[in-house]
């Protein structure tokens, strides 16, 4: 007996103006197990998937749920096809309670009091049934990602969901949340329901799809069975070539102190203490890797650090005291002047200028140096766009062209502009935040080699990223940060996933050990 | 003093510029609340005074008025939508073209079709609203004669126009809809995180057309009132910034219907004491410790702010203090029971200046809506 596939998608097409997002794509997915999508950042995962919710028309193609031929028009329609999906930015309204969100759009009639007491009865046995506890009046922005998240899976499951799709769901977990996600995918799976779980995290694949599909560029490279795979291999079809996993780094020759914080306090505009009584010191020739949840103090770190917010404590760069009260614009170039070189998180926001041209960008924080300036009124333009191909072309920017707009260069060539401003620069310290969110596999190596590289000419780094495995490659030092402290300070030879794991969560270093 | 039966007929007065306050309130906040900023409230708000005005002046029947000017504020709201819903446009703009459109064309059509000077011809009775006076109400000639009871009934109570009921009660019907059923959930929703909305498989467009048609509703409402209850014929730009002062008030009730309630309730008073009074005579003494309070609770809550709170809450604060200083320079020369007249334009100011503190964050954080004046487009 041949069971028919939870899902078969037929030859689907999909293109957003010139470019092709989706070539020609089959798959199939046999129910009652977890089968995971790989690729690289604009691989095509997401629109696909997006496709198979609703969310976008395929230009071309079939869809079948267990062997029926069906047209999802809208999201509406897969909802009554029995597909659900956790995006990877969640769909829920912040100041709503969980009963609410995960009622709206499910009602069942004009009035909502019956809607409520009636998903708050099916909530109570959904959470025995899969183990998925949430306390139903809790607002949403008063409860954790990793809850957040339970609440899009009820929300699916309430919708009477069979195939569950979610897209990069443990980005914004910690180790610990992201294991038990995946214990309630297994669950999940136990009680018969599909699961396709997307993501560029290979581990995530080895530890828990029984099937994996690879994506490049638009196509489908190969549909395998976990079991009869390696994490070298798939990452070879991701990217076309073969790749390292591992940063190839020599042992770090640790120099005086160049960067030395001590007792830093900071405040939000809301009177919220980020930062509380944070110490850390960077040598030149090392990189300090700074590991955390996304919002536990690190953005703050960085933003006093690179002169756009005040605070209170002593920060010392190669000995001299830098004036931390001010936060005033002017700052950022101030700190350059000291030889603090900074790559913010957010390249699209803080990074870069979206609508200006490459070679505009390649030169923002130090136009005002004399070397760019032709005269007393004019900056020498020329001589800026003449460097800034230089700087590029070192870089490995593609398309090679400076008066290309920052926002047309995909995501991994656009940081690797900020990086080439930055790091030819020369500075003592470079502070660099998630360098690589958002890039794809090829150039994650080649930012990586980059960075390896100034630390061997001698220069501090401070590296603050929310991806374990980056921090564990690339760091010669690793402090954890959580609610704004810093939870200890391990060297990586001497620590493990497990160990950072408790710390981000803010279990505390005696306790660990 | 004041006594009890002036009193009263300030709060009446209080009522009835309340009314067309509170309307416009509301219908700001059902499409504030579904994520479209309304700048055009004033406008509507004018074109539906006009063009009820002009539809009783020519058929003689105030509910033909009524009901033309509410579809003429609801075609407002329709343009406001395709603007900024279907076509993804700016908001504030297609609000602020919005009022333009309804201050030039009101007076040219008004001119054209009356001949009057932009104005329509008195209305008649028939064409405008009447008091509904409850049973056993006394007129106003036998007023000052009966008990404050009877005072509180006839004055108060009694005697407003059927529109002015009708506003009181859109309060609870909108708390009812916004809270209580599912559109209103839906509603409440799609100001804050659109995409949720999507995602659940309700259509965003549709939800928010149906915020800006209600709008358009209760502007239309409120326009009718002006031009057939409280006024009786439309005259040149009589909405008279009540659409803006409607806003401020939305802004100071949080978004929230009950607090629209006492918002607009505040501001019609205020406009009621600058129609009674001409001026107000208060002992010396007291005006500037008042305002000297006022101008220290200011500057103690200023202290520890931003730079830019200080400038603008810091300059009222010495602006009120140089006041209350030529007040006291005042008494220095006439006596400590010498009585300082306030100019009635204070009292008119009053809404603003209480809209500038409340925009500050003087009294508690006024959160908009999250997703307030951004199209909705599907993210790639």
């Amino acid at each position: 007996m041949t069971m028919n596939p939870a899902i078969e998608l037929k030859r689907i097409s999909k293109s957003f103006g010139p470019v092709q997002a989706n070539k020609d794509i089959t798959i199939r997915v046999m129910p009652g197990t977890i089968h995971g999508i790989i690729g690289e950042n604009g691989a095509g995962k997401s629109t696909l998937m997006s496709i198979l919710y609703g969310f976008y028309r395929a230009d071309a193609g079939e869809i079948f749920v267990d062997g029926k031929k069906i047209s999802i028009p809208d999201s509406q329609a897969a909802i009554a096809a029995g597909i659900g999906m956790v995006f990877q930015h969640f769909k829920l309204v912040e100041n709503f309670s969980v009963l609410e969100n995960i009622v709206l759009g499910a009602e069942s009639g004009a009035l909502l009091s019956p809607s409520l007491s009636k998903a708050r009865a099916e909530l109570a046995t959904l959470a025995s049934e899969y183990e998925l506890n949430v306390n139903p009046d809790a607002i949403i922005e008063d409860i954790g990602v990793g809850m957040q998240q339970r609440v899009e899976i009820l929300k699916a499951l309430y919708r009477k969901a069979n195939i569950l799709i979610l897209d990069e769901p443990t980005g914004v977990l910690t180790p610990a949340e992201a294991d038990q996600l995946f214990r309630i995918l297994k669950r999940l799976r136990e009680e018969g329901k599909t699961i396709i779980l997307i993501t560029h995290k290979l581990r995530e694949i080895m530890d828990i799809t029984d099937t994996v599909s690879v994506m490049r560029q638009g196509e489908m490279t190969a549909t395998l069975e976990t079991n009869r795979t390696s994490p070298e291999n798939l990452a070879e079809l991701m990217v076309g070539r073969k790749v390292l996993l591992r940063v190839d780094k020599s042992p770090a020759k640790p120099e005086n102190p160049v960067l030395e914080i001590e007792d830093l306090n900071m405040f939000d505009d809301f009177g919220v203490q980020r930062l509380k009584n944070v110490s850390l010191s960077v040598r030149a020739g090392e990189i300090l890797g700074v590991a955390g949840v996304a919002g536990n103090g690190q953005s703050e770190l960085l933003e006093v650090l690179g002169g756009y917010q005040k605070a209170n404590g002593s920060v010392k760069i190669k000995g001299s005291e830098i004036d931390l009260s001010t936060g005033v614009a002017g700052d950022g170039q101030a700190r350059r002047a000291q030889g603090i070189a900074h790559v913010p998180e957010d390249r699209q926001r803080e990074g870069l200028i979206m609508d200006f041209m490459a070679w505009e960008n390649s030169v923002f924080g130090y136009h005002r140096e004399k070397s760019n300036q032709a005269n007393r009124f004019f900056m020498d333009n020329n001589a800026i766009r003449k460097e800034a191909e230089a700087k590029l072309d070192r870089f490995d920017v593609r398309p090679l062209d400076t008066k290309l707009r920052a926002k047309n260069f995909s995501g991994g060539n656009q940081q690797k502009i900020v990086l080439a401003r930055e790091i030819e620069r020369d500075p003592d310290l470079l502070l660099v935040g998630q360098p690589t969110r958002g890039v794809d596999i090829g150039a994650i190596e080649f930012i990586h080699q980059q960075i390896v590289a100034l630390r061997d000419r001698g220069k501090a780094i401070l590296l603050i990223s929310v991806e374990l495995d980056e921090i564990l490659s690339l760091s010669d030092k690793i402090a954890v940060m959580f609610d704004g402290k810093i939870m200890g300070e391990r060297l990586p030879s001497e620590t493990n996933e497990k160990e950072l794991g408790l710390l981000m969560a803010g279990v505390s270093g005696e306790a660990v050990q | 003093m004041i006594d009890f039966l002036t009193l009263i007929q300030v709060l009446d007065g209080t009522l009835r510029l309340a009314t067309p306050l509170l309307l416009v309130c509301l219908a700001g906040l059902f499409s504030e609340r579904a994520g479209i900023f309304d700048i055009g409230l004033e406008g509507k708000l004018l074109a539906a005074a006009f063009v009820s005005a002009a539809f009783a002046a020519i058929t003689g029947s105030v509910w033909l008025g009524l009901l033309a000017g509410v579809l003429a504020s609801i075609l407002l709201s329709l343009l406001h939508g395709l603007a900024s819903i279907t076509l993804r446009g700016d908001q504030i703009i297609s609000g602020v073209a919005i009022n333009f459109l309804a201050a030039g064309l009101t007076v040219v059509i008004a001119q054209d079709l009356f001949g009057q000077g932009g104005r329509t011809p008195p209305l008649k009775s028939g064409g405008r609203f009447e008091p509904l006076n409850f049973p056993w109400s006394i007129s106003s000639k036998e007023m000052s004669d009966a008990g404050p009871l009877m005072q509180l009934y006839s004055e108060l109570l009694s005697g407003h126009s059927l529109l002015v009921y009708l506003a009181l009660l859109t309060v609870p019907l909108s708390w009812f809809v916004l809270y209580k059923t599912r559109f209103g959930l839906r509603l409440r929703a799609v100001g804050e995180n659109p995409a949720a909305v999507d995602t659940a498989g309700i259509s965003v467009v549709g939800l928010r057309y149906g915020a800006v048609v209600i709008g358009g509703i209760l502007c239309g409402i409120a326009g009718a009132y002006i031009a057939t209850s409280l006024q009786a014929n439309f005259t040149k730009d009589m909405s008279a910034g009540r659409g803006f002062i409607a806003l401020a008030a939305l802004i100071f009730a949080k978004w929230r219907p009950w607090y629209a309630l006492g918002a607009c309730l505040l501001f019609g008073f205020f406009f009621a004491v600058d129609n009674r009074f001409q001026n107000i005579l208060m002992p010396a003494w007291a005006l500037s410790s008042f305002l000297i309070f006022i101008s220290l609770v200011l500057l103690s809550y200023v202290w520890k702010k931003d730079y830019l709170d200080k400038v603008v809450l810091g300059g009222l604060a010495l602006g009120i203090a140089i006041i209350s200083l030529m007040v006291i320079s005042s008494v220095w020369t006439s006596g400590i029971s010498s009585q300082v007249k306030i100019p009635v334009v204070f009292i008119q100011s009053l809404p603003y200046v209480l809209t500038v503190v409340v925009l500050a964050g003087f009294v508690g954080r006024a959160i908009p809506p999250k997703a307030g004046g951004q199209p909705y487009v599907k993210e790639r």
